[in-house]
């Protein structure tokens, strides 16, 4: 895949404030791509800058090879989904589609036609004499997607789209970007701050945090080795325990606080991990809990069981152990068969050194 | 509270709440209307009114072309002041809404309001003082060499009247369009640049058709008390700036013909009700279309 869109070294500072910190950023051609991070990150200043509502205060920007400096708006090869969707009020569904192709050499009856395949292809085909104003949250949606997907940009841009619909809309939608972006072949770039949407829909994510980048990688690697303790404790829940680096070869020599002794392959720490000091980082869903009878060949130690929140289909215990700081945190199905233990029973918890992170600091 | 009792607890208070506003609009408006389209049809006949129905009145207003005349030269002038107080407005509001921080709005339309501080009539005066023969404009002009002779189409005449009453009139302009353009909101102009829409045309095509509504407003607000201005046109208009308000006051007080004042006031209120229905009905149009 070639890259679409290039940014080196871009900047912005709004007065004092230092929004965009030396990005560095390529989003290939055809790619879901998303930027990921709490509010006040950057993010939707970042997608702002590729769109030209915002002027970078240093740095440079391409997309398709095209230098972006100078260019506005409206000559930039992007669409926006803004996150109020902006629909025009005084405009039907159709006119608001066809809004941009005013300068579009076809003729009325074809404009026509495209108008109706695009809304054809968000699911609103016949809606276009409807007003807009008599329209339902997710329909917005759909018209704003189709009135920038008309225009067939290189690059659609989506600042938090789904943040305002309820959660089965938003879940239903998310399958439906997907599909969308996928038929047409268009890059996309997702602004969001809800991570589980973020790894739903995207081929690669960027984390970013105080106007950086954290981490850029694809959904799997991004949940699984994350670099650092802030893009592992933003993305999915993330038990941090202390550890010390002992030796560093093939395999890199721990020592777990509580766990005990282990070693674990070098994939699992950063590059050029050191002996010292180090946060060591377990998901919930790789330690598991040893039901009345159950065996495992994993490694085992003995706790208590501090909180418990039942979900239904899952469990989260909290589970002390001796010389771990904070309880633990274990999600388990309900499988056939198994108890939701108590607070205060004594347990046993599997682990295993393949599901450790080594992260900095 | 007897059982029997007809009224409701509630209708009892509702009455009360509202007899007093009613009786008042009843003896204030309706009764001096109702007066004023009673003598419409009667005639005056030296001291006494001879109250047998008649529709002369109407057919000398309507006939008389100094009538004509006065209502013609009305409509123009209330025409003129509406639209030169509307184009003045809308960049005003324009600039407050969407070049003033957010925080400086307020002091903004204060300041707008300011002109409301002195009384109607001290304002007018100091129009006349600003546009004389001697006046203010006029020695400057001459001073800075632009002109040899003072201006005399500046005062006592319709387009002193004008001047005056778009200044008087301003700020009632401003507002509601104000208002029309603050309820817009800004990502619908991003969003029409996007869709490649430049600054001027994101303007014609999403920014004026919003604002449209309090475009509307400001006409009635402007047009509807000017048509039926009286003193400005009496101070500052000279003979060609009288208005048909200025001729009715004539009738009831100088020529002592109230029937015939009665049947012109009438005239001049068709007029305006025509008028504002009009464009009642153009903002219902705007209004509908979202």
């Amino acid at each position: 895949m070639t890259d679409l869109i290039t940014l080196q070294g871009v900047n912005k500072y709004y007065g004092d404030y230092h929004a965009l910190r030396q990005i560095d950023l390529k989003i290939r051609q055809g790619e879901f791509f998303s930027l990921l991070g709490p509010s006040g990150c950057g993010k939707t200043t970042l997608l702002r800058t590729i769109a030209g509502f915002e002027e970078t205060s240093s740095g440079s920007l391409h997309i398709d090879g095209r230098d972006m400096r100078g260019v506005s708006a409206n000559h930039r090869p992007t669409n926006m989904v803004f996150q109020s969707y902006a629909i025009f009020p005084h405009l039907s569904v159709g006119e608001n589609v066809a809004f941009g192709l005013r300068k579009d050499p076809r003729g009325k009856a074809e404009k026509a036609r495209a108008v109706e395949r695009a809304l054809e292809m968000v699911g609103l085909g016949g809606y276009g004499g409807r007003r807009a104003h008599a329209l339902s949250g997710g329909q917005r949606q759909r018209v704003a997607l189709a009135r920038a997907l008309i225009l067939e940009p290189k690059v659609l841009l989506l600042d938090e789209p789904l943040s305002a619909l309820d959660k089965k809309m938003r879940e239903q939608m998310q399958v439906e970007l997907m599909r969308l972006q996928r038929q047409v072949g268009i890059t996309f770039i997702l602004v969001t701050h809800d991570q589980e949407e973020a790894l739903v829909m995207s081929d690669r994510i960027a984390v970013m945090f105080e106007g950086e980048i954290g981490q850029l990688d694809d959904p799997e690697t991004l949940y699984r080795r994350p670099n650092s303790k802030r893009v592992a404790s933003f993305i999915g829940l993330m038990n941090f325990l202390r550890g010390r680096v002992t030796e560093v070869g093939a395999q890199i020599e721990v020592e777990v606080a509580g766990l005990g002794r282990c070693a674990v392959p070098a994939e699992q720490a950063p590059a050029g991990a050191a002996p010292g000091d180090m946060s060591i980082g377990i998901r919930p869903e790789t330690l598991a809990i040893l039901f009345e009878g159950e065996t495992t060949d994993r490694r085992v130690v003995r706790g208590m069981v501090d909180e418990v929140v039942y979900y239904g289909d899952m469990t989260y215990y909290d589970v002390r152990i001796e010389g771990v700081e904070k309880p633990l945190t274990i999600s388990m199905k309900n499988l056939i068969g198994r108890p939701v233990l108590d607070v205060g029973t004594a347990t046993r918890v599997a682990w295993d050194e393949r599901s450790l992170v080594l992260l900095a600091g | 509270m007897r059982k029997d009792s007809r009224l409701s607890d509630e209708e009892r208070r509702t009455i009360a709440l509202i007899s007093v506003p009613f009786v008042y609009a009843l003896l204030l408006l309706a009764l001096p209307l109702g007066a004023i389209v009673l003598f419409s049809f009667w005639t005056q006949d030296f001291l006494d009114i001879d109250t047998a129905f008649t529709l002369d009145n109407y057919r000398e207003a309507l006939s008389g072309p100094i009538y004509r005349t006065l209502i013609g030269r009305s409509l123009w002038i209330a025409g003129s002041v509406t639209a030169v107080t509307v184009i003045l407005a809308f960049p005003i509001a324009y600039f407050v809404s969407f070049h003033v921080q957010p925080s400086r709005k307020s002091l903004w339309l204060f300041l707008i309001t300011i002109p409301f501080w002195t009384s109607y009539l001290i304002r007018v005066f100091l129009w006349k003082v600003i546009l004389g023969y001697n006046g203010v404009l006029n020695t400057s002009l001459q001073g800075v060499g632009l002109i040899d002779e003072p201006l005399t189409f500046i005062l006592y005449n319709a387009n002193a009247v004008v001047i005056t009453l778009a200044h008087a009139f301003a700020p009632f302009a401003i507002l509601p369009i104000f208002v029309a353009l603050e309820k817009i909101d800004r990502s619908l102009l991003e969003a029409s640049q996007d869709l490649g829409e430049s600054k001027v045309t994101t303007f014609l095509r999403v920014t004026l058709p919003l604002a449209m509504p309090g475009v509307v407003a400001a006409v009635l607000i402007v047009f509807i008390p000017t048509i039926g201005d009286y003193v400005t046109p009496r101070l500052v208009g000279g003979p060609n700036g009288l208005m048909i308000a200025n001729m009715i006051q004539t009738q009831f007080l100088r020529l002592n013909n109230a029937p015939l004042g009665a049947a012109l006031a009438i005239i001049a209120m068709i007029c305006v009700t025509v008028i504002a229905l009009a464009f009642v009905w153009l903002n219902r149009k705007w209004l509908r279309s979202r």
